[in-house]
């Protein structure tokens, strides 16, 4: 079995503000992190490895430095990482990185069969939850979205059955291997890096693929392949709440003014 | 005849106990290198304080019955060595030392009978009035009982020999003389030698016994007080991260040699249980029992190792030695993983120990190899590990507002080039806990009103690490204390005042194995030396009535306990603060450290509540803290009891900053 697992480097955008003059993010000093979701891909990879031996690559496009959440995720059980790195690929919006990503998913299938390839929900940056379902529009394979459980995985018949997230019920899909899948936090809770799998990372030599190596045209890819774009970034307006305090012990008072509150702002209905 | 016969017993009993004194010896270098040879002076000093001079067994009063048992046997062991060469060479006797040799003999009657009333005492304690930390054992009855049967059998055949008129009695020898008369002639001689006999081969088996007993510390208690960590608080050593090696403990062989020396010395006195607030609050730790599950688990698994190797080496285990039975979890000689996360590292166990046997470090090291080796450990911590590791501090708040609690307040910033004296370590919670925050605006005021030189790191100051430290994630300690170090050279700072006490004993302590040596003060120090300088004068009285509690990490662990009741004598128009019924060295800790402020506190009673009702006992108006941890905990008990409303927790900080208006 072989699995690829994509990640990406963001900024950790709990540190992220918006500069409310020039409208764009004010990124000094932030730190990087692995996507959140992808943490998840990632350990549900390492799961796939566990429990059937599969092999796992992990890829990412980025800038070089995107090679630090590479190792992270060969700290925790990844056999193979492969960064996608070319200043082509720069300025990419989700359409140009589901091209690149994809070509390079498909270049690994040609080396070894690709059964399953696993992306996060979404990014915490961007938020599109779109390069999923392009690698597999791209792949040409089954998409599987929203992925809360892997329930089982039939080795021999080459199929898979998951449960999917979806907003107010779940769906059980059973469908034939290979598959795209981008997977909801909830799917599991991501293992903590040994130090030997720490200092493994350390060392382990990330591949390193620019555009000489997947020949992409240059039209279709980073910023000239970019349909998207970006008009204005603003900071929503967040109104004002308010303290409401009761009166006494009874509180049935504050509840039930409380509730006309939320009436009168169409909150809730009667 | 009976000579030859007593010479070769002799000798096999000698030999089989040399045997195993090689043994205990060849278990002891089975462990890990560590230098313990260094200041022989101040060793010696402890060995003659602690060991011989049994200072830690008497601070408890039953103590003294241990104290005159020791000192009897220490008497009688000279005594018993005469018996011994005599018994072989009929000749032999000490009394070329002339006088020092009657005393002797009238010391050893006098011992023997105090003796043989402490293990009647002993006997009687175990029997009607045990305390709970002191388990029922057959093995300790035995021992007390073969005591027993020595005192009487030497007082037995010392009397029938005065009888008989082979020795002299009257004053030299009063008890025996005095027992002489029971005695009739005949019956005098025929039973000395049964007598005689009785002492000689309870004594020989005795001396083999030892070894397979708790009453094991008799030949390594003295030698684990000269070998004791010179640390007040002894701390984990520094680990060297190469591929190949494994990190933290999982089999005993793994620990130092001292650790193993520890686990033989240990007498199941069960003081350590006594004042561990895990034990106290119902929860699986108990610290006796791990250090004698260390014990059978190292006797059982030396066994497996010296099968592999020549009888005669001494050497460190190979580091692929497999093991009979796990360090951690698996069987009743392992420790139980949930018995290794209950640990707040309070040191209390360390401090009443008699014979220094060092607790805390042996559970942060088994942490260690389930957190590096593992990456098991209780699931809310690992939020911890990240958010220590990628935003420095222990919440995950975003590092860019770590300085916001001074954006009003004018504070000197170091990293804008600020020249002060003093670093103000904010630490975490002094920087983002909202309660906390408002110890640090207390401080701030107090340090302007003295006029200290002092500054900030602003929002480039990091987490000290320690509470990843005590949970034993040493890899991501060792990265932050270096960064930490580099950045506070880059700085130039030289002297560090510190508000959390765990920043404190991090920076002053810990960093200095990471090549730190900076002066660093809490602020309890430095505002108890502005208050003796005169700098600042408090003057309103507005705590009440104070009691303070001691935290950990400033008393056990830095010998600070005078500082803070200083100052709030100060506050307090001279008033000393009232104190708990646990305090000072025997202070009970919050709950909260070891890293436990950040795990959840599932089984038995919660420590803070604990700790808070006795707080509570005194009636204060105030309770006062010098931790931003144990401020936690209080208001959570304080509030849990519901007497927020009558009593207030505050730090000294805060009391001081109240009464300097």
């Amino acid at each position: 079995m072989h699995i690829v697992v994509c990640v990406k480097m963001v900024p950790d955008t709990t540190q992220v503000s918006i500069d409310p003059v020039t409208n764009t993010l004010i990124r000094d000093g932030v730190p990087f992190i692995t996507n959140p979701y992808d943490t998840n891909a990632v350990e549900e990879a390492i799961r796939f490895k566990d429990k059937y031996g599969a092999f796992v690559t992990a890829v990412s496009m980025g800038p070089p430095n995107a090679e630090s959440v590479l190792r992270k995720a060969v700290s925790i059980g990844t056999d193979r990482a492969i960064l996608l790195s070319d200043r082509a690929f720069g300025g990419a919006d989700t359409l140009a990185t589901s091209t690149v990503l994809g070509l390079a998913i498909k270049k690994l299938n040609e080396e070894q069969p690709v059964d399953i390839v696993l992306c996060g929900k979404q990014t915490i940056d961007g938020d599109t939850a779109q390069v999923g379902p392009g690698i597999a529009r791209r792949m040409n394979i089954t998409q599987l979205t929203l992925v809360d459980e892997v329930i089982s995985v039939n080795t021999e018949k080459k199929t898979i059955r998951v449960r999917r997230k979806l907003e107010n019920y779940h769906e059980i899909i059973e469908t034939k291997l290979p598959v795209m899948m981008t997977v909801e936090r909830e799917i599991n809770t991501p293992r903590y890096p040994t130090v030997p799998g720490r200092l493994h990372s350390d060392e382990v030599r990330v591949e390193v693929w620019s555009n000489a190596q997947l020949k992409l045209d240059t039209a279709t890819i980073g910023l000239p392949g970019s349909p998207t774009q970006v008009r204005r970034i603003f900071a929503p307006e967040r109104e004002q709440g308010e303290i409401m305090m009761g009166e006494g012990p009874d509180c049935s008072k504050a509840v039930e003014a409380f509730f006309e509150k939320l009436l009168d702002r169409d909150i809730v209905h009667v | 005849m009976e000579r030859l016969i007593f010479l070769i017993v002799c000798l096999g009993a000698f030999a089989f106990f040399f045997k195993n004194i090689f043994r205990l010896v060849a278990t002891i270098c089975l462990g890990r290198a560590e230098n313990r040879f260094d200041n022989l002076w101040s060793r010696c000093g402890s060995m003659f304080a602690y060991g011989f001079g049994q200072l830690r067994v008497i601070q408890k009063k039953f103590g003294y019955n241990h104290y005159f048992l020791f000192w009897g046997f220490m008497t009688l062991v000279l005594v018993n060595f005469e018996f011994l060469l005599n018994g072989i060479f009929p000749e032999f006797s000490l009394d070329f030392m002339g006088v020092l040799y009657v005393l002797l003999k009238f010391a050893a009657d006098i011992m023997s009978l105090v003796v043989l009333g402490c293990v009647v005492l002993a006997i009687a304690r175990r029997l009607f009035f045990r305390p709970y930390f002191i388990d029922q054992t057959a093995d300790a009855f035995f021992i007390l009982c073969m005591v027993g049967a020595l005192m009487i059998a030497y007082f037995g055949q010392h009397a029938c020999e005065i009888k008989l008129g082979h020795l002299e009695g009257g004053m030299k020898m009063p008890i025996a003389w005095a027992l002489s008369n029971f005695f009739s002639a005949e019956s005098a001689g025929s039973l000395a030698r049964v007598f005689w006999w009785i002492h000689a081969l309870v004594l020989l088996f005795f001396m083999n016994y030892l070894p397979y007993s708790k009453h094991l510390h008799v030949l390594t208690a003295i030698p684990n007080c000269f070998f004791r960590s010179k640390d007040m608080v002894a701390t984990v050593p520094r680990l060297q991260f190469k591929k190949g090696e494994e990190f933290g403990i999982s089999k005993v062989i793994q620990f130092r040699w001292k650790d193993l020396l520890d686990f033989m010395s240990c007498t199941e006195c069960g003081r350590c249980q006594e004042v561990c607030p895990a034990s106290n609050t119902q929860k699986t730790l108990n610290p006796k029992e791990m250090v004698h599950q260390g014990k059978v688990n190292l006797f059982t698994n030396s066994k497996a190792v010296f099968a592999t190797r020549p009888a005669d080496m001494l050497a460190p285990a190979p580091k692929d030695a497999r093991m009979s039975v796990p360090l951690i979890n698996g069987s009743d000689k392992s420790v139980s993983r949930k018995a290794i996360w209950d640990c707040t590292t309070c040191g209390a166990c360390m401090q009443v120990c008699p014979v220094f046997i060092e607790h805390a470090p042996k559970i942060v090291q088994m942490r260690q190899h389930l957190v590096m080796e593992k990456a098991e450990f209780p699931e809310e911590l690992i939020a911890l590990f990240e958010n220590s590791e990628q935003r420095s501090n222990p919440w995950g708040i975003a590092p860019s507002d770590r300085a916001k609690w001074a954006a009003e307040l004018n504070v000197p910033m170091i990293t804008e080039g600020v020249q002060a004296e003093y670093l103000f370590y904010v630490g975490c919670a002094g920087a983002f806990d909202s309660r906390a925050r408002q110890v640090t605006t207390a401080l701030t005021k107090i340090l302007n009103a003295a006029g200290v030189s002092w500054g900030i790191l602003g929002n480039e100051e990091k987490c000290c690490g320690d509470s990843v430290r005590r949970l034993g994630n040493e890899y991501v300690f060792d990265k932050m204390a270096q960064a930490n170090i580099e950045q506070l050279k880059k700085y130039g700072i030289k002297k560090i005042i510190t508000y959390c006490p765990h920043c404190y004993t991090t920076l002053k302590n810990d960093y200095r194995q990471f090549g730190a040596d900076f002066e660093v003060m809490h602020h309890s120090e430095l505002i108890s030396s502005l208050i003796a300088a005169g700098k600042i004068s408090p003057a309103t009285d507005s705590a009440g009535r104070v009691v303070i509690h001691d935290s950990c990490y400033l008393g056990r662990y830095n010998n600070i306990y005078e500082q803070p009741r200083a100052v709030i004598k100060a506050c307090s128009g001279g008033r000393a603060p009232a104190e708990m019924e646990r305090c000072r060295e025997k202070s009970f800790c919050c709950g909260a450290g070891g890293g436990r402020m950040w795990m959840e506190e599932l089984d038995g009673k919660r420590i803070y509540l604990e700790r808070t009702q006795e707080a509570l006992r005194a009636a204060p108006d105030t309770i006062a803290v010098a931790c931003p941890y144990c401020l936690t905990m209080y208001e959570d008990g304080v509030k849990d009891e519901k007497a927020s409303d009558r009593v207030k927790v505050k730090d000294i900080a805060e009391i001081v900053a109240a009464s300097i208006s």
